[in-house]
């Protein structure tokens, strides 16, 4: 039986970026606030020092900081005819875990996606017509425009404190900046970040090409900071061990380093760790939730009364938690119908090997999570793609992170795998070698979706969430064209031999690709085609608000953190200018 | 030497017969005397007959060369032995519920055997494939021998008491690298000696003089964690004496 706790205000799913964000807002509005987190405590000290954070075995190959698989995994499949099996090992994404969540080993590459990203239906249907885009592809609007996020991108990058180089101020073009983005109200808080070798060496050969190079904003601070929140971060040092692992130097912008720490002072707030939320409760007609159930860490059971649940718990939880609480009408890919699960969408990677000759020292130790040079010639629509069959892009960079030796040793094609002349090889191109990343969009696709696996279970004996995915062939075209015009960027940078090549399919979990998993609780003006209206006030139960990349109708070419922190602002502006004066849908269905 | 095709030993490996004709030449011309054992202290996992060929095996994946130390003087056996003596052996982090079916190369790793369950088998495996071809121990053979026998494991779909040999390859080619190149306090890259071969610092962790020094040759010697067993504590520059009411 669970133990029923007094009734709160709100209670948070997770506490997370969003979670922490939104627990903030919410106290500071005066409300009473339960934050319940599955993962343990974790604080820049005495959990994030060194030197026994920089240890690539625990945390790079071991995924030391990454939710832990034997109690809750994914199962997947490529193709609705197959059966799903569990991943029993995280290769391809990382769902993190614990206080702060996965922005807490994030690696801090911060962008704004577009408006031709928010409007992508209308606006590609606009300029290359209705037909254009392959018809399996479930693309969508989001209901909202760059010029509504502008102001809520602004306030999340002053929390973080982002490091880079506005290109569009209220529409006058700043050179060394992204002359392609919407414009911003003011620059980046703090300048962007030294460049280092590899990167100046893209810099150069990509200009020459005509492209338009810019410094990749970075929540690795380039300098000192306070934030708005009094929150001091302190200047990255370029450790080499960011993606993965937790700054030990209060650097790079995470829950712990920008808002915790005044959240946790809050009387008004309450932090319960190790509480694996279960389910959301809802009220006998499904139209109110009531709070939530969960587990603490002795397996003890408690139900939390609330007015407000917010759910903040990550793309992939975020969609498993409604599906779990029979929140919503799951998506059926055969009808086409039902939303929640609905166009899960994911990244579209590929990279270029550039080994250089031997007096090149390319450092790859001395990199940050975001350091680095790229070009936004190829994203989203900022180029004609009139001539070529497909829809979306990539940014194309010199954004290395790292040269950690387990998972960095590049040999060019053709070496053997192992033995003398693999150990030669790795020796001589080790440090005289530079990857330029392709970062692109991913469409969603009416085959591509999340629901609940018939057979496998979590440890608390629930279906573990199935995911079918493959990449569809719109994102395979892309990548090859633009890993193509990458490849021509690498000839120019000066290398002896160029390697690379366009992503190719079937996806498969065995690689690392990105932890930029989107979609299955889309926002959008309709709710046929949407989970949450465009403040992420659940359709269906008006005191609920999910919160997370799973809102991304599809995904952009750019990483998806700082659009989520836009949102999560919006929304919370909305909730505590509308929502709370007189509750219920804030959207006529 | 005489040298052996790939193709001329997969028809070897085909027929007992064949490799008993050729097998005594090449030992009486390559054997190498069996070195002993070069691990310090017990195994906490293999037998003496397991270590043998893991250290025979990893030394053929990364071979002792005018580069650097080869894996078996690196401690790469050592590293391998605590791995799968320990939590990671036992299948930490790893979904272990069933039902167990093969899948697609796309869904991953499928098969119940924790790491360290699945070294057993395939090492118990491989040792009964040599004998059954009476070519003798896979330790005792001569370095090219060898390394077509891994390369046979490699590119191999035969069944090492339930293990795809190519899988029981992948894991073994993988510890070795770990071993090889983490830090010396699991016990493999002794003296940090791979480190020091490619010129990577190590646990030491602060470029921000150097980064924009561009091509810079870096020749600080590397730093492991345990060099360092105290830690250093960066204290916060703590801020937010406000209390968390603040206007909005
Ligand atoms: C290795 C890595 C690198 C990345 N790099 C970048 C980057 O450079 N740029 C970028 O834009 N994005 C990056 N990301 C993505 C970024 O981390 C996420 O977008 C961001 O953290 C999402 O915030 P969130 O609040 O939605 O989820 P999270 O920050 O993950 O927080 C969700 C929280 O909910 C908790 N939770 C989940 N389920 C439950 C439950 N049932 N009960 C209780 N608690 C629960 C989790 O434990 C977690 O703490 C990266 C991610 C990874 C893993
Ligand atoms: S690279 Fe910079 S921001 Fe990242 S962990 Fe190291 S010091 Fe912190």
């Amino acid at each position: 039986m669970a133990t029923k706790l007094a009734e709160v205000d709100a209670v948070l799913v997770g506490v997370g970026l969003v979670g922490t964000m939104l627990g903030r807002e919410l106290t500071r509005a005066g409300l009473k606030v339960v934050g319940l987190e599955r993962g343990r405590p974790q604080f820049t000290v005495p959990d994030f020092q060194g030197p026994q954070m920089h240890d690539e075995l625990r945390y790079s190959v071991r995924k030391g900081l990454m939710q832990d698989n034997t109690k809750e995994a994914v199962t997947f499949r490529n193709r609705a005819d197959q059966v799903a099996l569990p991943i029993r090992r995280w290769e391809s994404f990382l769902p993190g875990t614990g206080l702060g969540g996965a922005a807490v080993h994030w690696n801090g590459q911060t962008y704004r996606f577009q408006d031709s990203d928010f409007r992508m239906r209308s606006l590609t249907t606009e300029r290359y017509g209705a037909r254009f885009a392959d018809p399996g592809l479930t693309i969508q609007d989001w209901g909202v425009t760059a010029a509504d996020m502008e102001p809520h991108y602004d306030r999340f990058e002053y929390l973080l404190g982002v490091s880079g180089l506005a290109g569009n101020i209220g529409g006058k073009k700043i050179a060394g900046g992204n002359p392609f983005e919407d414009a911003r109200r003011r620059g980046y808080p703090t300048p962007p970040m030294k460049e280092p070798y590899g990167s100046a060496l893209f810099r150069k050969a990509a200009a020459q090409q005509g492209y338009h190079p810019f410094p990749q904003p970075s929540s690795n601070l380039s300098q000192p900071y306070t934030n708005p929140e009094g929150m001091q971060l302190s200047t990255c040092m370029f450790c080499g061990y960011c993606e993965r692992y937790a700054c030990e130097h209060y650097a790079k912008s995470s829950p712990q380093t920008i808002l915790l720490p005044v959240l946790l002072k809050d009387p008004h707030f309450t932090l319960r760790t190790q509480a694996q939320v279960l389910r959301i409760n809802l009220s006998k007609d499904k139209r109110q939730a009531t709070g939530v159930t969960y587990v603490d860490a002795a397996g003890r059971e408690f139900e939390q009364p609330a007015k407000l649940v917010v759910l903040g718990s990550f793309a992939l939880n975020n969609v498993r938690m409604l599906l779990l609480s029979g929140i919503g009408t799951p998506y059926d890919p055969r009808s086409g119908q039902g939303t929640v699960g609905r166009n899960y969408a994911y990244q579209t990677m590929s990279s270029v090997q550039v080994f250089f000759d031997e007096k090149t020292n390319i450092n790859p130790f001395m990199r940050s999570g975001a350091c680095g040079t790229v070009i936004a010639d190829f994203v989203g629509d900022n180029f004609d793609h009139g001539p070529h069959k497909f829809i979306g892009g990539a940014y194309v960079g010199e954004v290395m992170t790292n040269g950690r030796p387990i998972e960095f040793h590049p040999t060019p094609p053709g070496t053997p795998s192992w033995g003398g002349k693999w150990k030669s090889a790795v020796v001589r191109h080790y440090n005289h070698t530079s990857v330029l990343n392709v970062h692109g969009s991913s469409m969603a696709h009416r085959a591509n979706y999340l629901d609940l696996d018939p057979t496998y279970k979590d440890a608390w004996g629930l279906p573990l969430l199935r995911m079918t995915f493959d990449f569809p062939a719109n994102d395979l075209r892309m990548s090859a064209y633009v890993t193509g015009k990458a490849v021509e960027i690498g000839r120019a940078m000066g290398a002896r031999q160029v390697n690379g090549a366009g992503r190719k399919g079937p996806y498969t979990v065995t690689q690392y690709q990105t932890t930029h998993n989107t979609g299955g609780t889309v926002m959008g003006a309709d709710r046929s085609t949407s989970v949450v209206n465009c403040y992420l006030q659940s359709w269906d139960v008006s005191n609920l608000f999910v919160i997370g990349a799973s809102n991304f109708p599809q995904n952009a070419s750019y990483n998806p953190t700082d659009t989520v922190g836009a949102l999560a602002y919006m929304a919370a502006e909305a909730i505590v200018q509308r929502y709370l004066k007189s509750p219920g849908p804030m959207v006529q269905a | 030497m005489t040298k052996i095709s790939r193709r001329g030993f997969f028809k070897l490996a085909g027929g007992a017969t064949a490799a008993l004709t050729q097998a005594p030449a090449l030992v009486a011309q390559a054997a190498p005397a069996p070195t002993p054992a070069a691990h310090s202290g017990a195994a906490l996992f293999f037998n003496p007959d397991e270590m043998r060929w893991i250290e025979a095996a990893t030394e053929r994946l990364i071979p002792e060369d005018d580069n650097g130390p080869g894996a078996r003087a690196a401690g790469v056996p050592v590293y391998i032995d605590r791995q799968l003596a320990g939590a990671w052996g036992a299948g930490e982090r790893l979904y272990r519920s069933g039902p167990w079916q093969p899948g697609d190369a796309s869904q991953g790793y499928q098969l119940p055997f924790t790491p360290a369950e699945l070294f057993r088998n395939a090492l118990r495996g491989a040792r009964e494939e040599l004998q059954g071809r009476k070519q003798g121990a896979f330790e005792t053979l001569p370095g090219p021998r060898q390394d077509l026998y891994l390369e046979s494991l490699q590119n191999g779909k035969q069944d090492l008491h339930g293990v795809p040999a190519h899988v029981f390859f992948e894991s073994l080619l993988a510890l070795t690298i770990e071993g090889y190149f983490s830090d010396p306090v699991y016990g493999g890259n002794k003296d940090m000696a791979s480190w020091k071969m490619i010129g990577f610092p190590g646990a030491y962790a602060s470029f921000y003089d150097l980064v924009d020094q561009h091509g810079v040759a870096y020749t600080r010697a590397p730093i492991s964690m345990g060099d360092n067993g105290a830690g250093v504590i960066h204290l916060h520059p703590v801020s937010t004496q406000h209390s968390g009411k603040r206007g909005a």
